[in-house]
């Protein structure tokens, strides 16, 4: 089977990712991501008909936490804070952004 | 040509658990930024969420109060984005088994009755928040984690006076629950529209266009009228929709195209692996069913069949829980139901839109209303000393010890009065006579005699069978 | 001091007597890890200063009968979050990255008293069979230098196997524990999926990722593992069961008497002829000792990869979009907008592997491929699970090769992800069914003298039985003797 994927298609999900790669990049991931999603092609060969699928191997449900507040202390908040690459007045800072189309979901 | 409007709406409320959804975090406002957050709330690596149980009790109570179908078995599911609001990249969500589903509410426009229906409803968790400046925007993660309800409606609204009667029946169901303040200028509500237009008898609906966080029902309704003008006159001239997100500016009254950007509508939405499924049981369902606080509908009829109120008033005092819950203390405490009524409906109503204040956030409390009205039903004060007492009991005063206190106490004991009545009686013999000869006039005149010895403080109805029996006895 | 000359009770009861202080112990310790380390390069950061500290710390307190890893350095791989140390995950995007917070493994161990020596290498973000994908070097296999010592816990393999310490903690998504334990002639088990709590450990496939241990004998292993197991209110996804001790039933009693042993024929195909050489006598030493042994077929194996690759590589794309220059770890330098945060924080803190799995992950994940990619995968788990549940029916373990070949050599494989990710074809099954599965040294390999590992597959929640047919073949056979030979190679 050809491979199921252009370039194209790889720089439109470089993009879902925030990845970019430079050209001669990609166009050898286009073939070796080309290349896995051909052995991917292997599954269509199981017939799944009527099969749930599995997406955990836990053995629990119905696990639940009861609704109490912890607040975290001074020193918990500062440490998190201190590990931001940049902060400003106890807010995380971050260059501006620019598109806000996706505020809210 | 004739055109049909079809509008959807998904509303975001925010409940007010004590912690977050997925994590501890106190669920609290006007702390300082980032001080409500842990670990969690930040996406740290290594970290997984856990599922409060208030949340899902919460969620169910939803479905139940708007009329639907509660699932038996649910999981949660990611939705990735990046945004710097979002910590994880992802939100938890439902999106494949919805907490609730097939819902309704009614609601009456222009006096005719409708039922609009509820496609589903899901928990999830709110975002952080971004402040901007030109330069550089500031990530506050404090309502990261906070529990919301989204409500998505089935396309049954066909107007916009329709959209706001279902958000305003919605925000009544929701908040009567007790689950969420539903505040749309606090954010404890928000409201996402589209909506979209046809030829009348067209049997596929029209291209829809979405405008988000809209934030007052007036802005819906005008907004939403703005887009079906402007749906009419593309159509009309011959153009068409493009599917698109807007704004509503509310200085000009329009809606904006926004520039949306290509691909980033593709959530990639999967089974969370880190929340094991749910299966709720019918038993809990029915325990939280129980313990639903009766809903606007209930209230209205037990004020009029049982507290003899009128329709109209049960309608005011239902309006919001909060003047519903006072109303019902301040009864509970004694006060008469009739006289609590007409003092929330009129001098506590218009108390509150002159000081532009909720009823919560006022000293005002049941007690000293309902202590107020039992004076007054005693005798303690008379209607005119009352007004003052209502300016003390505004401040928090407790009504007995603040009419005491300024001398504002009816007197009404017959041992202190009855030597009044017997000294005016000495002193107009005249008045007596006309009494005895049937004059009316005599009795007003004597009383108005004692008033006056008592500087207006007599208790008139003491002072009138006291009078009575003198005259009588004469 | 040198580890192949004792064991985890050996050197709990010696410390506890005064034979040997915790502090001499860790000193020496630090001393053979500095001999080896130019060669092996196992650690990412070594934790020196800290553990000599907490080392006269024990030695001032004393130690408890309960306390068994009290005063014993172990290592800790370098995804598990450790307070205050660096955790890395072998990634630029974590080069700095000190955690506010322990995993729950490490705060287990700290209670009881452990000497964490340091954090070992591995595969970025645990992405790998081979260390190479590391991005500050790779690690050595210490019995054959130019070969890789497997990965992901490549460094912790390497670790154990070189002496530097009694065992060391790995995590297991598709092999990632067993594969190297088998490279580096070691006991590695990953425990059943919910044993162990996974807060704390930097996720990679959430529905699969568990932690374990990496030692040198299966007895210390039984009971390193039972110290880190249990449910945790932090992980909704760790079970309830109790955990046993299971070390308590490893004695001169235990026996493969009547064991019933599955060995599916897909296990046997495409494996290199001294692997299955190795397998072949282990096996039919096993039935000299009494096991019942039985070919039966998993009908599903060679469908395992492909599955696995979509799902783990699908929750990997979601688990590592938090690594976005915002909060913490890398941002980029220079950066204009929020898009370019985000985009060219990741391009660069992200190597080649990390960025490849994000890439298959978000594709089998979007718009109009969900269906073909995700929602089939998870189907054939299902069925995977399913062939494992029908062979258990009738047998209390299957075995099997762990990996198909030895130690490849370091570059042979790394341009080649395809060939790369079918190592894993007789290890990643085991994870779609959230089994406990262990890798115990079986033989080497007559070809280039590379150890062989024996995978002994379970029961959900039986590593009782895994251990105890892991233990017979230890007491009963010699490979897990042999030491690489450092400095002048075999
Ligand atoms: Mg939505
Ligand atoms: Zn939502």
């Amino acid at each position: 089977m050809a491979s199921k994927i252009t370039e194209q298609q790889v720089e439109h999900v470089a993009e879902l990712a925030k990845l970019e790669f430079k050209d001669e990049e990609l166009t050898k991931f286009t073939t070796q991501l080309g290349s896995i999603i051909d052995m991917f092609e292997d599954l269509t060969n199981v017939d799944t008909d009527g099969v749930e699928p599995m997406t955990s191997a836990s053995d629990r449900e119905n696990v639940m936490r009861e609704d109490k507040a912890v607040k975290s202390s001074k020193e918990e908040t500062d440490a998190l804070l201190d590990n931001a690459p940049d902060t400003d007045d106890g807010y995380i800072k971050v260059p501006a952004i620019i598109d806000e189309s996706e505020d809210g979901e | 040509m004739n055109f049909e409007t079809t509008i959807g709406l998904e509303v975001h409320v925010e409940l007010k658990t004590n912690s977050k959804i997925y994590s501890p975090s106190p669920v609290e406002y006007g702390d300082q930024p980032n001080r409500n957050t842990n670990v969690i709330d930040w996406g740290y690596p290594g970290v997984l969420p856990t599922l409060n149980k208030g949340v899902v009790r919460d969620g169910i109570m939803a479905g139940l109060a708007l009329h639907a179908q509660i699932a038996r078995h649910m999981h949660f599911d990611r939705k990735n984005y990046f945004y710097p609001d979002n910590p994880k990249a992802y939100q938890i969500t439902q999106s494949e088994t919805p907490i609730a589903h097939d819902g309704w509410i009614e609601i009456e426009v222009d006096g005719k009755k409708k039922k609009i229906g509820i496609k589903e409803m899901h928990i999830e968790e709110d975002a952080g928040k971004n402040t901007h400046t030109s330069k550089y925007s500031y990530v506050d993660l404090n309502r990261q984690g906070t529990p919301l309800i989204e409500i998505v409606s089935k396309p049954d609204i066909a107007s916009p006076e329709e959209a706001v009667a279902y958000l305003e029946a919605l925000r009544q169901r929701i908040q009567f629950t007790g689950i969420s303040d539903v505040k749309m200028e606090e954010g404890s509500m928000r409201v996402d529209t589209n909506i979209s237009i046809r030829p009348v008898g067209s049997d596929k609906f029209g291209t829809k266009t979405e405008m988000k966080n809209i934030n007052s029902f007036n802005y819906v309704r005008k907004a939403l009228e703005f887009e079906q003008k402007r749906h009419q006159n593309v159509l009309l001239s011959g153009g068409h929709i493009a599917q698109e997100t807007r704004r509503y500016d509310e200085a000009t009254g329009e809606t904006i195209s926004m520039r949306t950007k290509e691909g980033s509508d593709d959530y990639r939405y999967f089974p969370e692996p880190d929340i094991p499924d749910l299966n709720i049981e019918q038993e809990w369902i029915d325990e939280i069913n129980s313990e639903m606080p009766e809903m606007p509908g209930e209230r209205r009829a037990h004020y009029v069949n049982d507290l003899g109120l009128t329709d109209y008033d049960a309608m005011v005092l239902t309006q919001t829980k909060e003047m519903s819950d006072f109303f019902e203390e301040a009864v509970k405490d004694g006060g008469d139901p009739k006289r609590v009524a007409n003092y929330l409906m009129n001098d506590v109503n218009s108390y509150l839109n002159d000081k532009q204040v909720d009823l919560p956030d006022t000293k005002l409390t049941p007690a000293n209303l309902a202590g107020m009205v039992k004076l007054i039903e005693d005798g303690t004060i008379s209607s005119k000393m009352a007004k003052k007492v209502f300016k003390g009991i505004l401040d928090g005063e407790e009504p007995q010890a603040y009419a005491k206190e300024h001398g504002l106490v009816q007197l009404s004991d017959p041992a202190q009065l009855q030597p009044i009545v017997d000294d005016v009686l000495a002193n107009n013999e005249q008045s007596i006579e006309d009494f005895k000869n049937g004059k009316d006039r005599a009795v007003g005149y004597l009383m108005g005699q004692i008033m006056k010895q008592t500087r207006g403080k007599a208790n008139p109805q003491v002072v009138t069978k006291l009078l009575m029996k003198s005259l009588n006895a004469k | 001091m040198d580890f192949y000359q004792t064991d985890l009770s050996q050197l709990h009861d010696d410390l506890k007597n005064k034979k040997i202080s915790a502090t001499e112990l860790t000193k020496e310790t630090f001393d053979h890890i500095k001999e080896n380390e130019d060669q092996v390069k196992a650690f990412i950061t070594l934790n020196e200063d800290e553990a000599m500290k907490k080392a006269a710390e024990i030695d001032q307190q004393g130690i408890n009968d309960d306390q068994l890893t009290a005063g014993i350095p172990l290592a800790v791989k370098d995804n598990i979050l450790t307070k205050g140390l660096k955790t890395t995950a072998a990634s630029k995007m974590l080069e700095k990255f000190k955690p506010v917070y322990d995993a729950t493994v490490v705060e287990k161990l700290n209670n009881n008293g452990f000497i964490n020596v340091g954090k070992t290498n591995l595969d970025e973000f645990a992405m790998g069979s081979s260390t190479e994908n590391s991005a500050f070097f790779t690690t050595h296999n210490p019995w054959d230098l130019t070969r890789v010592p497997g990965g992901s816990s490549g460094g912790s393999a390497a670790a154990v196997a070189a002496g530097d310490v009694l065992g060391a903690l790995g995590t297991d998504t598709g092999g990632s524990i067993r594969m190297p334990a088998s490279f580096n002639g070691i006991v590695g088990m990953k425990p059943t999926y919910g044993r162990v709590s996974r807060w704390g450990i930097i996720a990679f496939g959430s529905s699969f990722d568990q932690v374990g241990w990496l030692t040198r004998t299966v007895k210390d292993n039984a009971l390193l593992t039972q110290m880190i197991s249990g449910n945790d209110e932090h992980d909704m996804t760790s079970s309830r069961k109790e955990v046993p001790n299971w070390a308590a039933q490893l004695n001169d009693d235990t026996s493969v008497k009547g064991l019933r042993i599955a060995v599916p024929k897909e296990y046997f195909e495409g494996i290199n002829d001294d692997v299955h050489e190795v397998i072949k006598s282990a096996l039919a030493h096993l039935e000299s000792l009494g096991a019942v042994i039985d070919e039966v077929s998993l009908p599903h194996t060679k469908y395992g990869v492909p599955a696995y690759y979509i799902l783990a590589s699908s929750e990997a794309s979601s688990n590592l979009q938090r690594y976005d220059g915002i909060r913490y770890g890398f941002r980029a330098e220079d950066v204009k907008n929020i898009e370019d945060v985000y985009v060219r924080s990741r391009t660069e803190g992200f190597g080649e592997e990390v960025k490849r799995r994000i890439m298959l992950g978000t594709f089998s994940l979007s718009a109009g491929f969900y269906d073909a990619y995700f929602n089939k995968a998870a189907k054939v788990r299902r069925l995977i699970a399913q062939d494992f549940e029908n062979v258990f029916k009738d047998y209390d373990v299957i075995l099997g090769a762990t990996g198909a070949s030895t130690a490849f050599k370091i570059g042979a494989e790394i341009n080649d992800p395809q060939t790369m990710y079918m190592n894993d074809v007789l290890t990643v099954p085991v994870n779609m069914a959230g089994l406990p599965a262990m890798s115990i040294p079986a033989g080497f390999s007559s070809k280039n003298g590379m150890p062989v590992g024996l995978q002994i597959i379970g029961k959900p929640f039986d590593e009782q039985t895994v251990y105890n047919t892991a233990y017979v073949f230890e007491q009963t056979t010699d490979a897990h003797k042999k030491a690489p030979k450092l400095g002048g190679q075999n």
